[in-house]
């Protein structure tokens, strides 16, 4: 019983993270009907501009906000300057354009940090808190900075104007351009967002698996499965989706082993896509309700 | 036959009499290294038949590559199965996987279909390793293999034996590709490409079309990937890192999309790009093809074939 807890604490911390990635693929998806293939990859890219920055001495919020910023317009920049041409243009050009993105981030990225595993500093105590046995301190905060991400791009979404016009302009671009939301715009701030929240998603999934330019390959399948699960089009579902992918892959792994993880993430994408192609929470179940 | 048909068999006639010369005239390294392009050929033929004529867009390619050689490795190693036996056994087995991997991805288009296919590419190093399977895949060590001798004591080396091999499934391949596509199928493949209702209310199984493209697809793939194994003398998992499926991609991109002849062109750019890295350091490898892949993708979205095209419709 004890392990079980254990495996489902961990699993909802690296759930938390698939949830955050997860919910950045939503976001880029809603807007553009996109998929964000190199999301892993500028997320891992984030976390090497975190390590960087800790490396030169900058205290740890410090640099996790700097990154935070850094990676929000980076992502703006990459959505204005290399996604804005194919906007409209076919599907394989577009995917093209995803991959060139994460072939060259990930090249680069090796090429000025080398391919040597690096560990990546945990904000958290190393002791697990209030004495319990179930989960570390690290995973308790990462399971909190999720849920906190979470709640925050709700209310943003909910509340603010910004947030409103974000939500019309992915909606219906034509009529939003009309009331004067300038729709190319709102699509930027969605990469922002995305880029800001796959940064937070690198930093906090770092101390777990160790930082290399490949790291994100395994997460991203994660969330890719997880977005799936809960419906692609639903960012509520995609978080749920995310972290029970989390909780899945860590119990699966406890049961049969860890070396079939990556490709029970697949079984499950494929049984989705045969039993449920929306995902548990997509669009059209929601449509009939 | 008409003059355009006519032009092309003349080019395709001189290109295999070319690959014919090649190898007596240039060094072993070099012809292992055409060797390789000729395989990245086959198996970009394959993706390009997909992705290219039919619309469907695979990022696990490699996957497919994987299961060809290993096949051949494992019908090499523990059966002693004659090298050429294996090509049609890793296309056989490659079918049917891309058949049925088809079958669920038949509900998906586009971004979702990509997906689904990185999943694999994605999980099937982690699958070769798997200890239950260890027996047959040689688990993370691999498999070795030897280099086959060239028959009825001609006298070419090995590489050069396998250079003509090679060349000879290239042009059976290309030659059937080239009729699949001229035929109804392939109008019928286009049409879905194109107009997916509109094809379905001409009367064509949309479904059962784009699942059987799949396969024929894979057993291209797989094909080369057999191909690749006998080539390299060896497998491992990770000979089959998830860049493979980008970099074929890649080569369906730059070679032309749609086009018989773009994987040829494409084949050449996956096998020499990297020497492109060499002026800068390996480590950029990944980004040049990721260049590379944006240039085309914006600059000339019909790759190296598209442009040829260009230039002799310019002079005539």
């Amino acid at each position: 019983m004890d392990a079980l807890l254990h495996q489902i604490f961990a699993g909802l911390a690296s759930g938390g993270i698939y949830a955050s990635l997860a919910l950045s693929l939503v976001m880029i998806h809603n807007a553009t009907n996109h998929i964000n293939f190199a999301q892993g990859e500028m997320a891992m890219f984030s976390t090497y501009i975190a390590w960087s920055l800790l490396n030169i001495g900058v205290p740890y919020w410090v640099a996790f906000v700097l990154t935070i910023i850094i990676s929000f317009f980076a992502a703006a920049a990459i959505e204005r300057v290399l996604i804005r041409p194919v906007e409209k243009a076919p599907v394989l050009t577009v995917v093209s354009v995803f991959i060139g993105l994460l072939l060259i981030l990930n090249s680069v990225a090796g090429w000025i940090y080398t391919y040597t595993i690096k560990t990546f500093a945990s904000p958290f105590p190393s002791e697990p808190p209030f004495g319990n046995k179930f989960v570390s301190s690290h995973e308790l905060g990462a399971i909190a900075i999720a849920l906190f991400v979470l709640v925050a791009m709700y209310l943003f979404f909910r509340v603010t104007p910004l947030g409103l016009a974000m939500r019309a302009a992915a909606e219906n671009p034509a009529s939003s351009r009309l009331v004067g939301i300038r729709v190319g715009w709102m699509l930027a701030l969605g990469w922002g967002f995305a880029g800001a929240i796959g940064a937070i998603a690198g930093m906090m999934i770092a101390p777990l698996v160790y930082l290399d330019p490949n790291m994100m390959a395994g997460i991203m399948l994660y969330a890719f499965a997880g977005a799936l699960l809960g419906g692609i089009d639903n960012p509520w579902g995609a978080v749920i989706g995310g972290f029970m992918m989390g909780v899945l892959e860590n119990v699966v792994g406890a049961v049969i082993g860890t070396e079939l993880k990556l490709t029970v993430a697949l079984v499950l994408i494929i049984i989705v896509l045969l039993v449920r192609p929306n995902g548990l929470w997509g669009r059209k179940v929601v449509s009939r309700v | 036959m008409n003059a355009t048909n006519k032009n092309q068999l003349v080019i395709a006639l001189a290109a295999v009499a070319v690959a014919l010369v090649l190898p007596f005239a240039v060094a072993d390294y070099r012809i292992f290294q055409l060797t390789m392009v000729m395989i990245y050929a086959i198996a970009l033929l394959g993706l390009n038949i997909l992705t290219g004529y039919n619309g469907q867009i695979s990022l696990g390619h490699g996957a497919f590559y994987a299961i060809g050689a290993y096949t051949a490795a494992i019908m090499m190693d523990k059966a002693n199965a004659p090298y050429w036996s294996t090509l049609p056994v890793a296309g056989l087995i490659c079918l049917v996987v891309g058949f049925l991997f088809g079958l669920p991805a038949l509900r998906l288009a586009g971004h979702h279909l990509a997906l689904a296919t990185l999943a694999l590419a994605v999980a099937l190093p982690q699958l070769l390793k798997y200890k239950h399977l260890e027996q047959w895949t040689g688990g993370v060590q691999g498999i070795n293999l030897l280099k086959p001798d060239a028959p009825f004591g001609w006298k070419l080396t090995q590489d050069q034996w396998l250079y003509l091999f090679t060349l000879a499934v290239v042009v059976i391949m290309f030659v059937l590709a080239r009729n699949l596509i001229r035929s109804r199928v392939g109008r019928a493949l286009i049409a879905i490409r194109d107009h997916p209702v509109a094809a379905e209310a001409m009367g064509v199984n949309n479904a059962m079309y784009k699942s059987i493209t799949f396969g024929v697809s894979a057993l291209y793939t797989g094909v080369a990937g057999a191909l690749s194994a006998i080539a390299v003398q060896f497998v491992a998992p990770d000979s089959f890192p998830l860049t493979i499926s980008f970099f074929f991609l890649v080569g369906i991109v730059v070679g032309g999309v749609a086009s018989i002849w773009g994987p040829l062109f494409g084949g050449f750019f996956i096998q020499f790009a990297p020497n492109l890295a060499d002026y800068l350091s390996k480590d950029l490898t990944g980004a040049i093809y990721g260049v590379f892949l944006l240039l085309f993708a914006y600059v000339m979205p019909t790759g190296v074939v598209g442009f040829l095209r260009k230039l002799t419709s310019k002079s005539n």
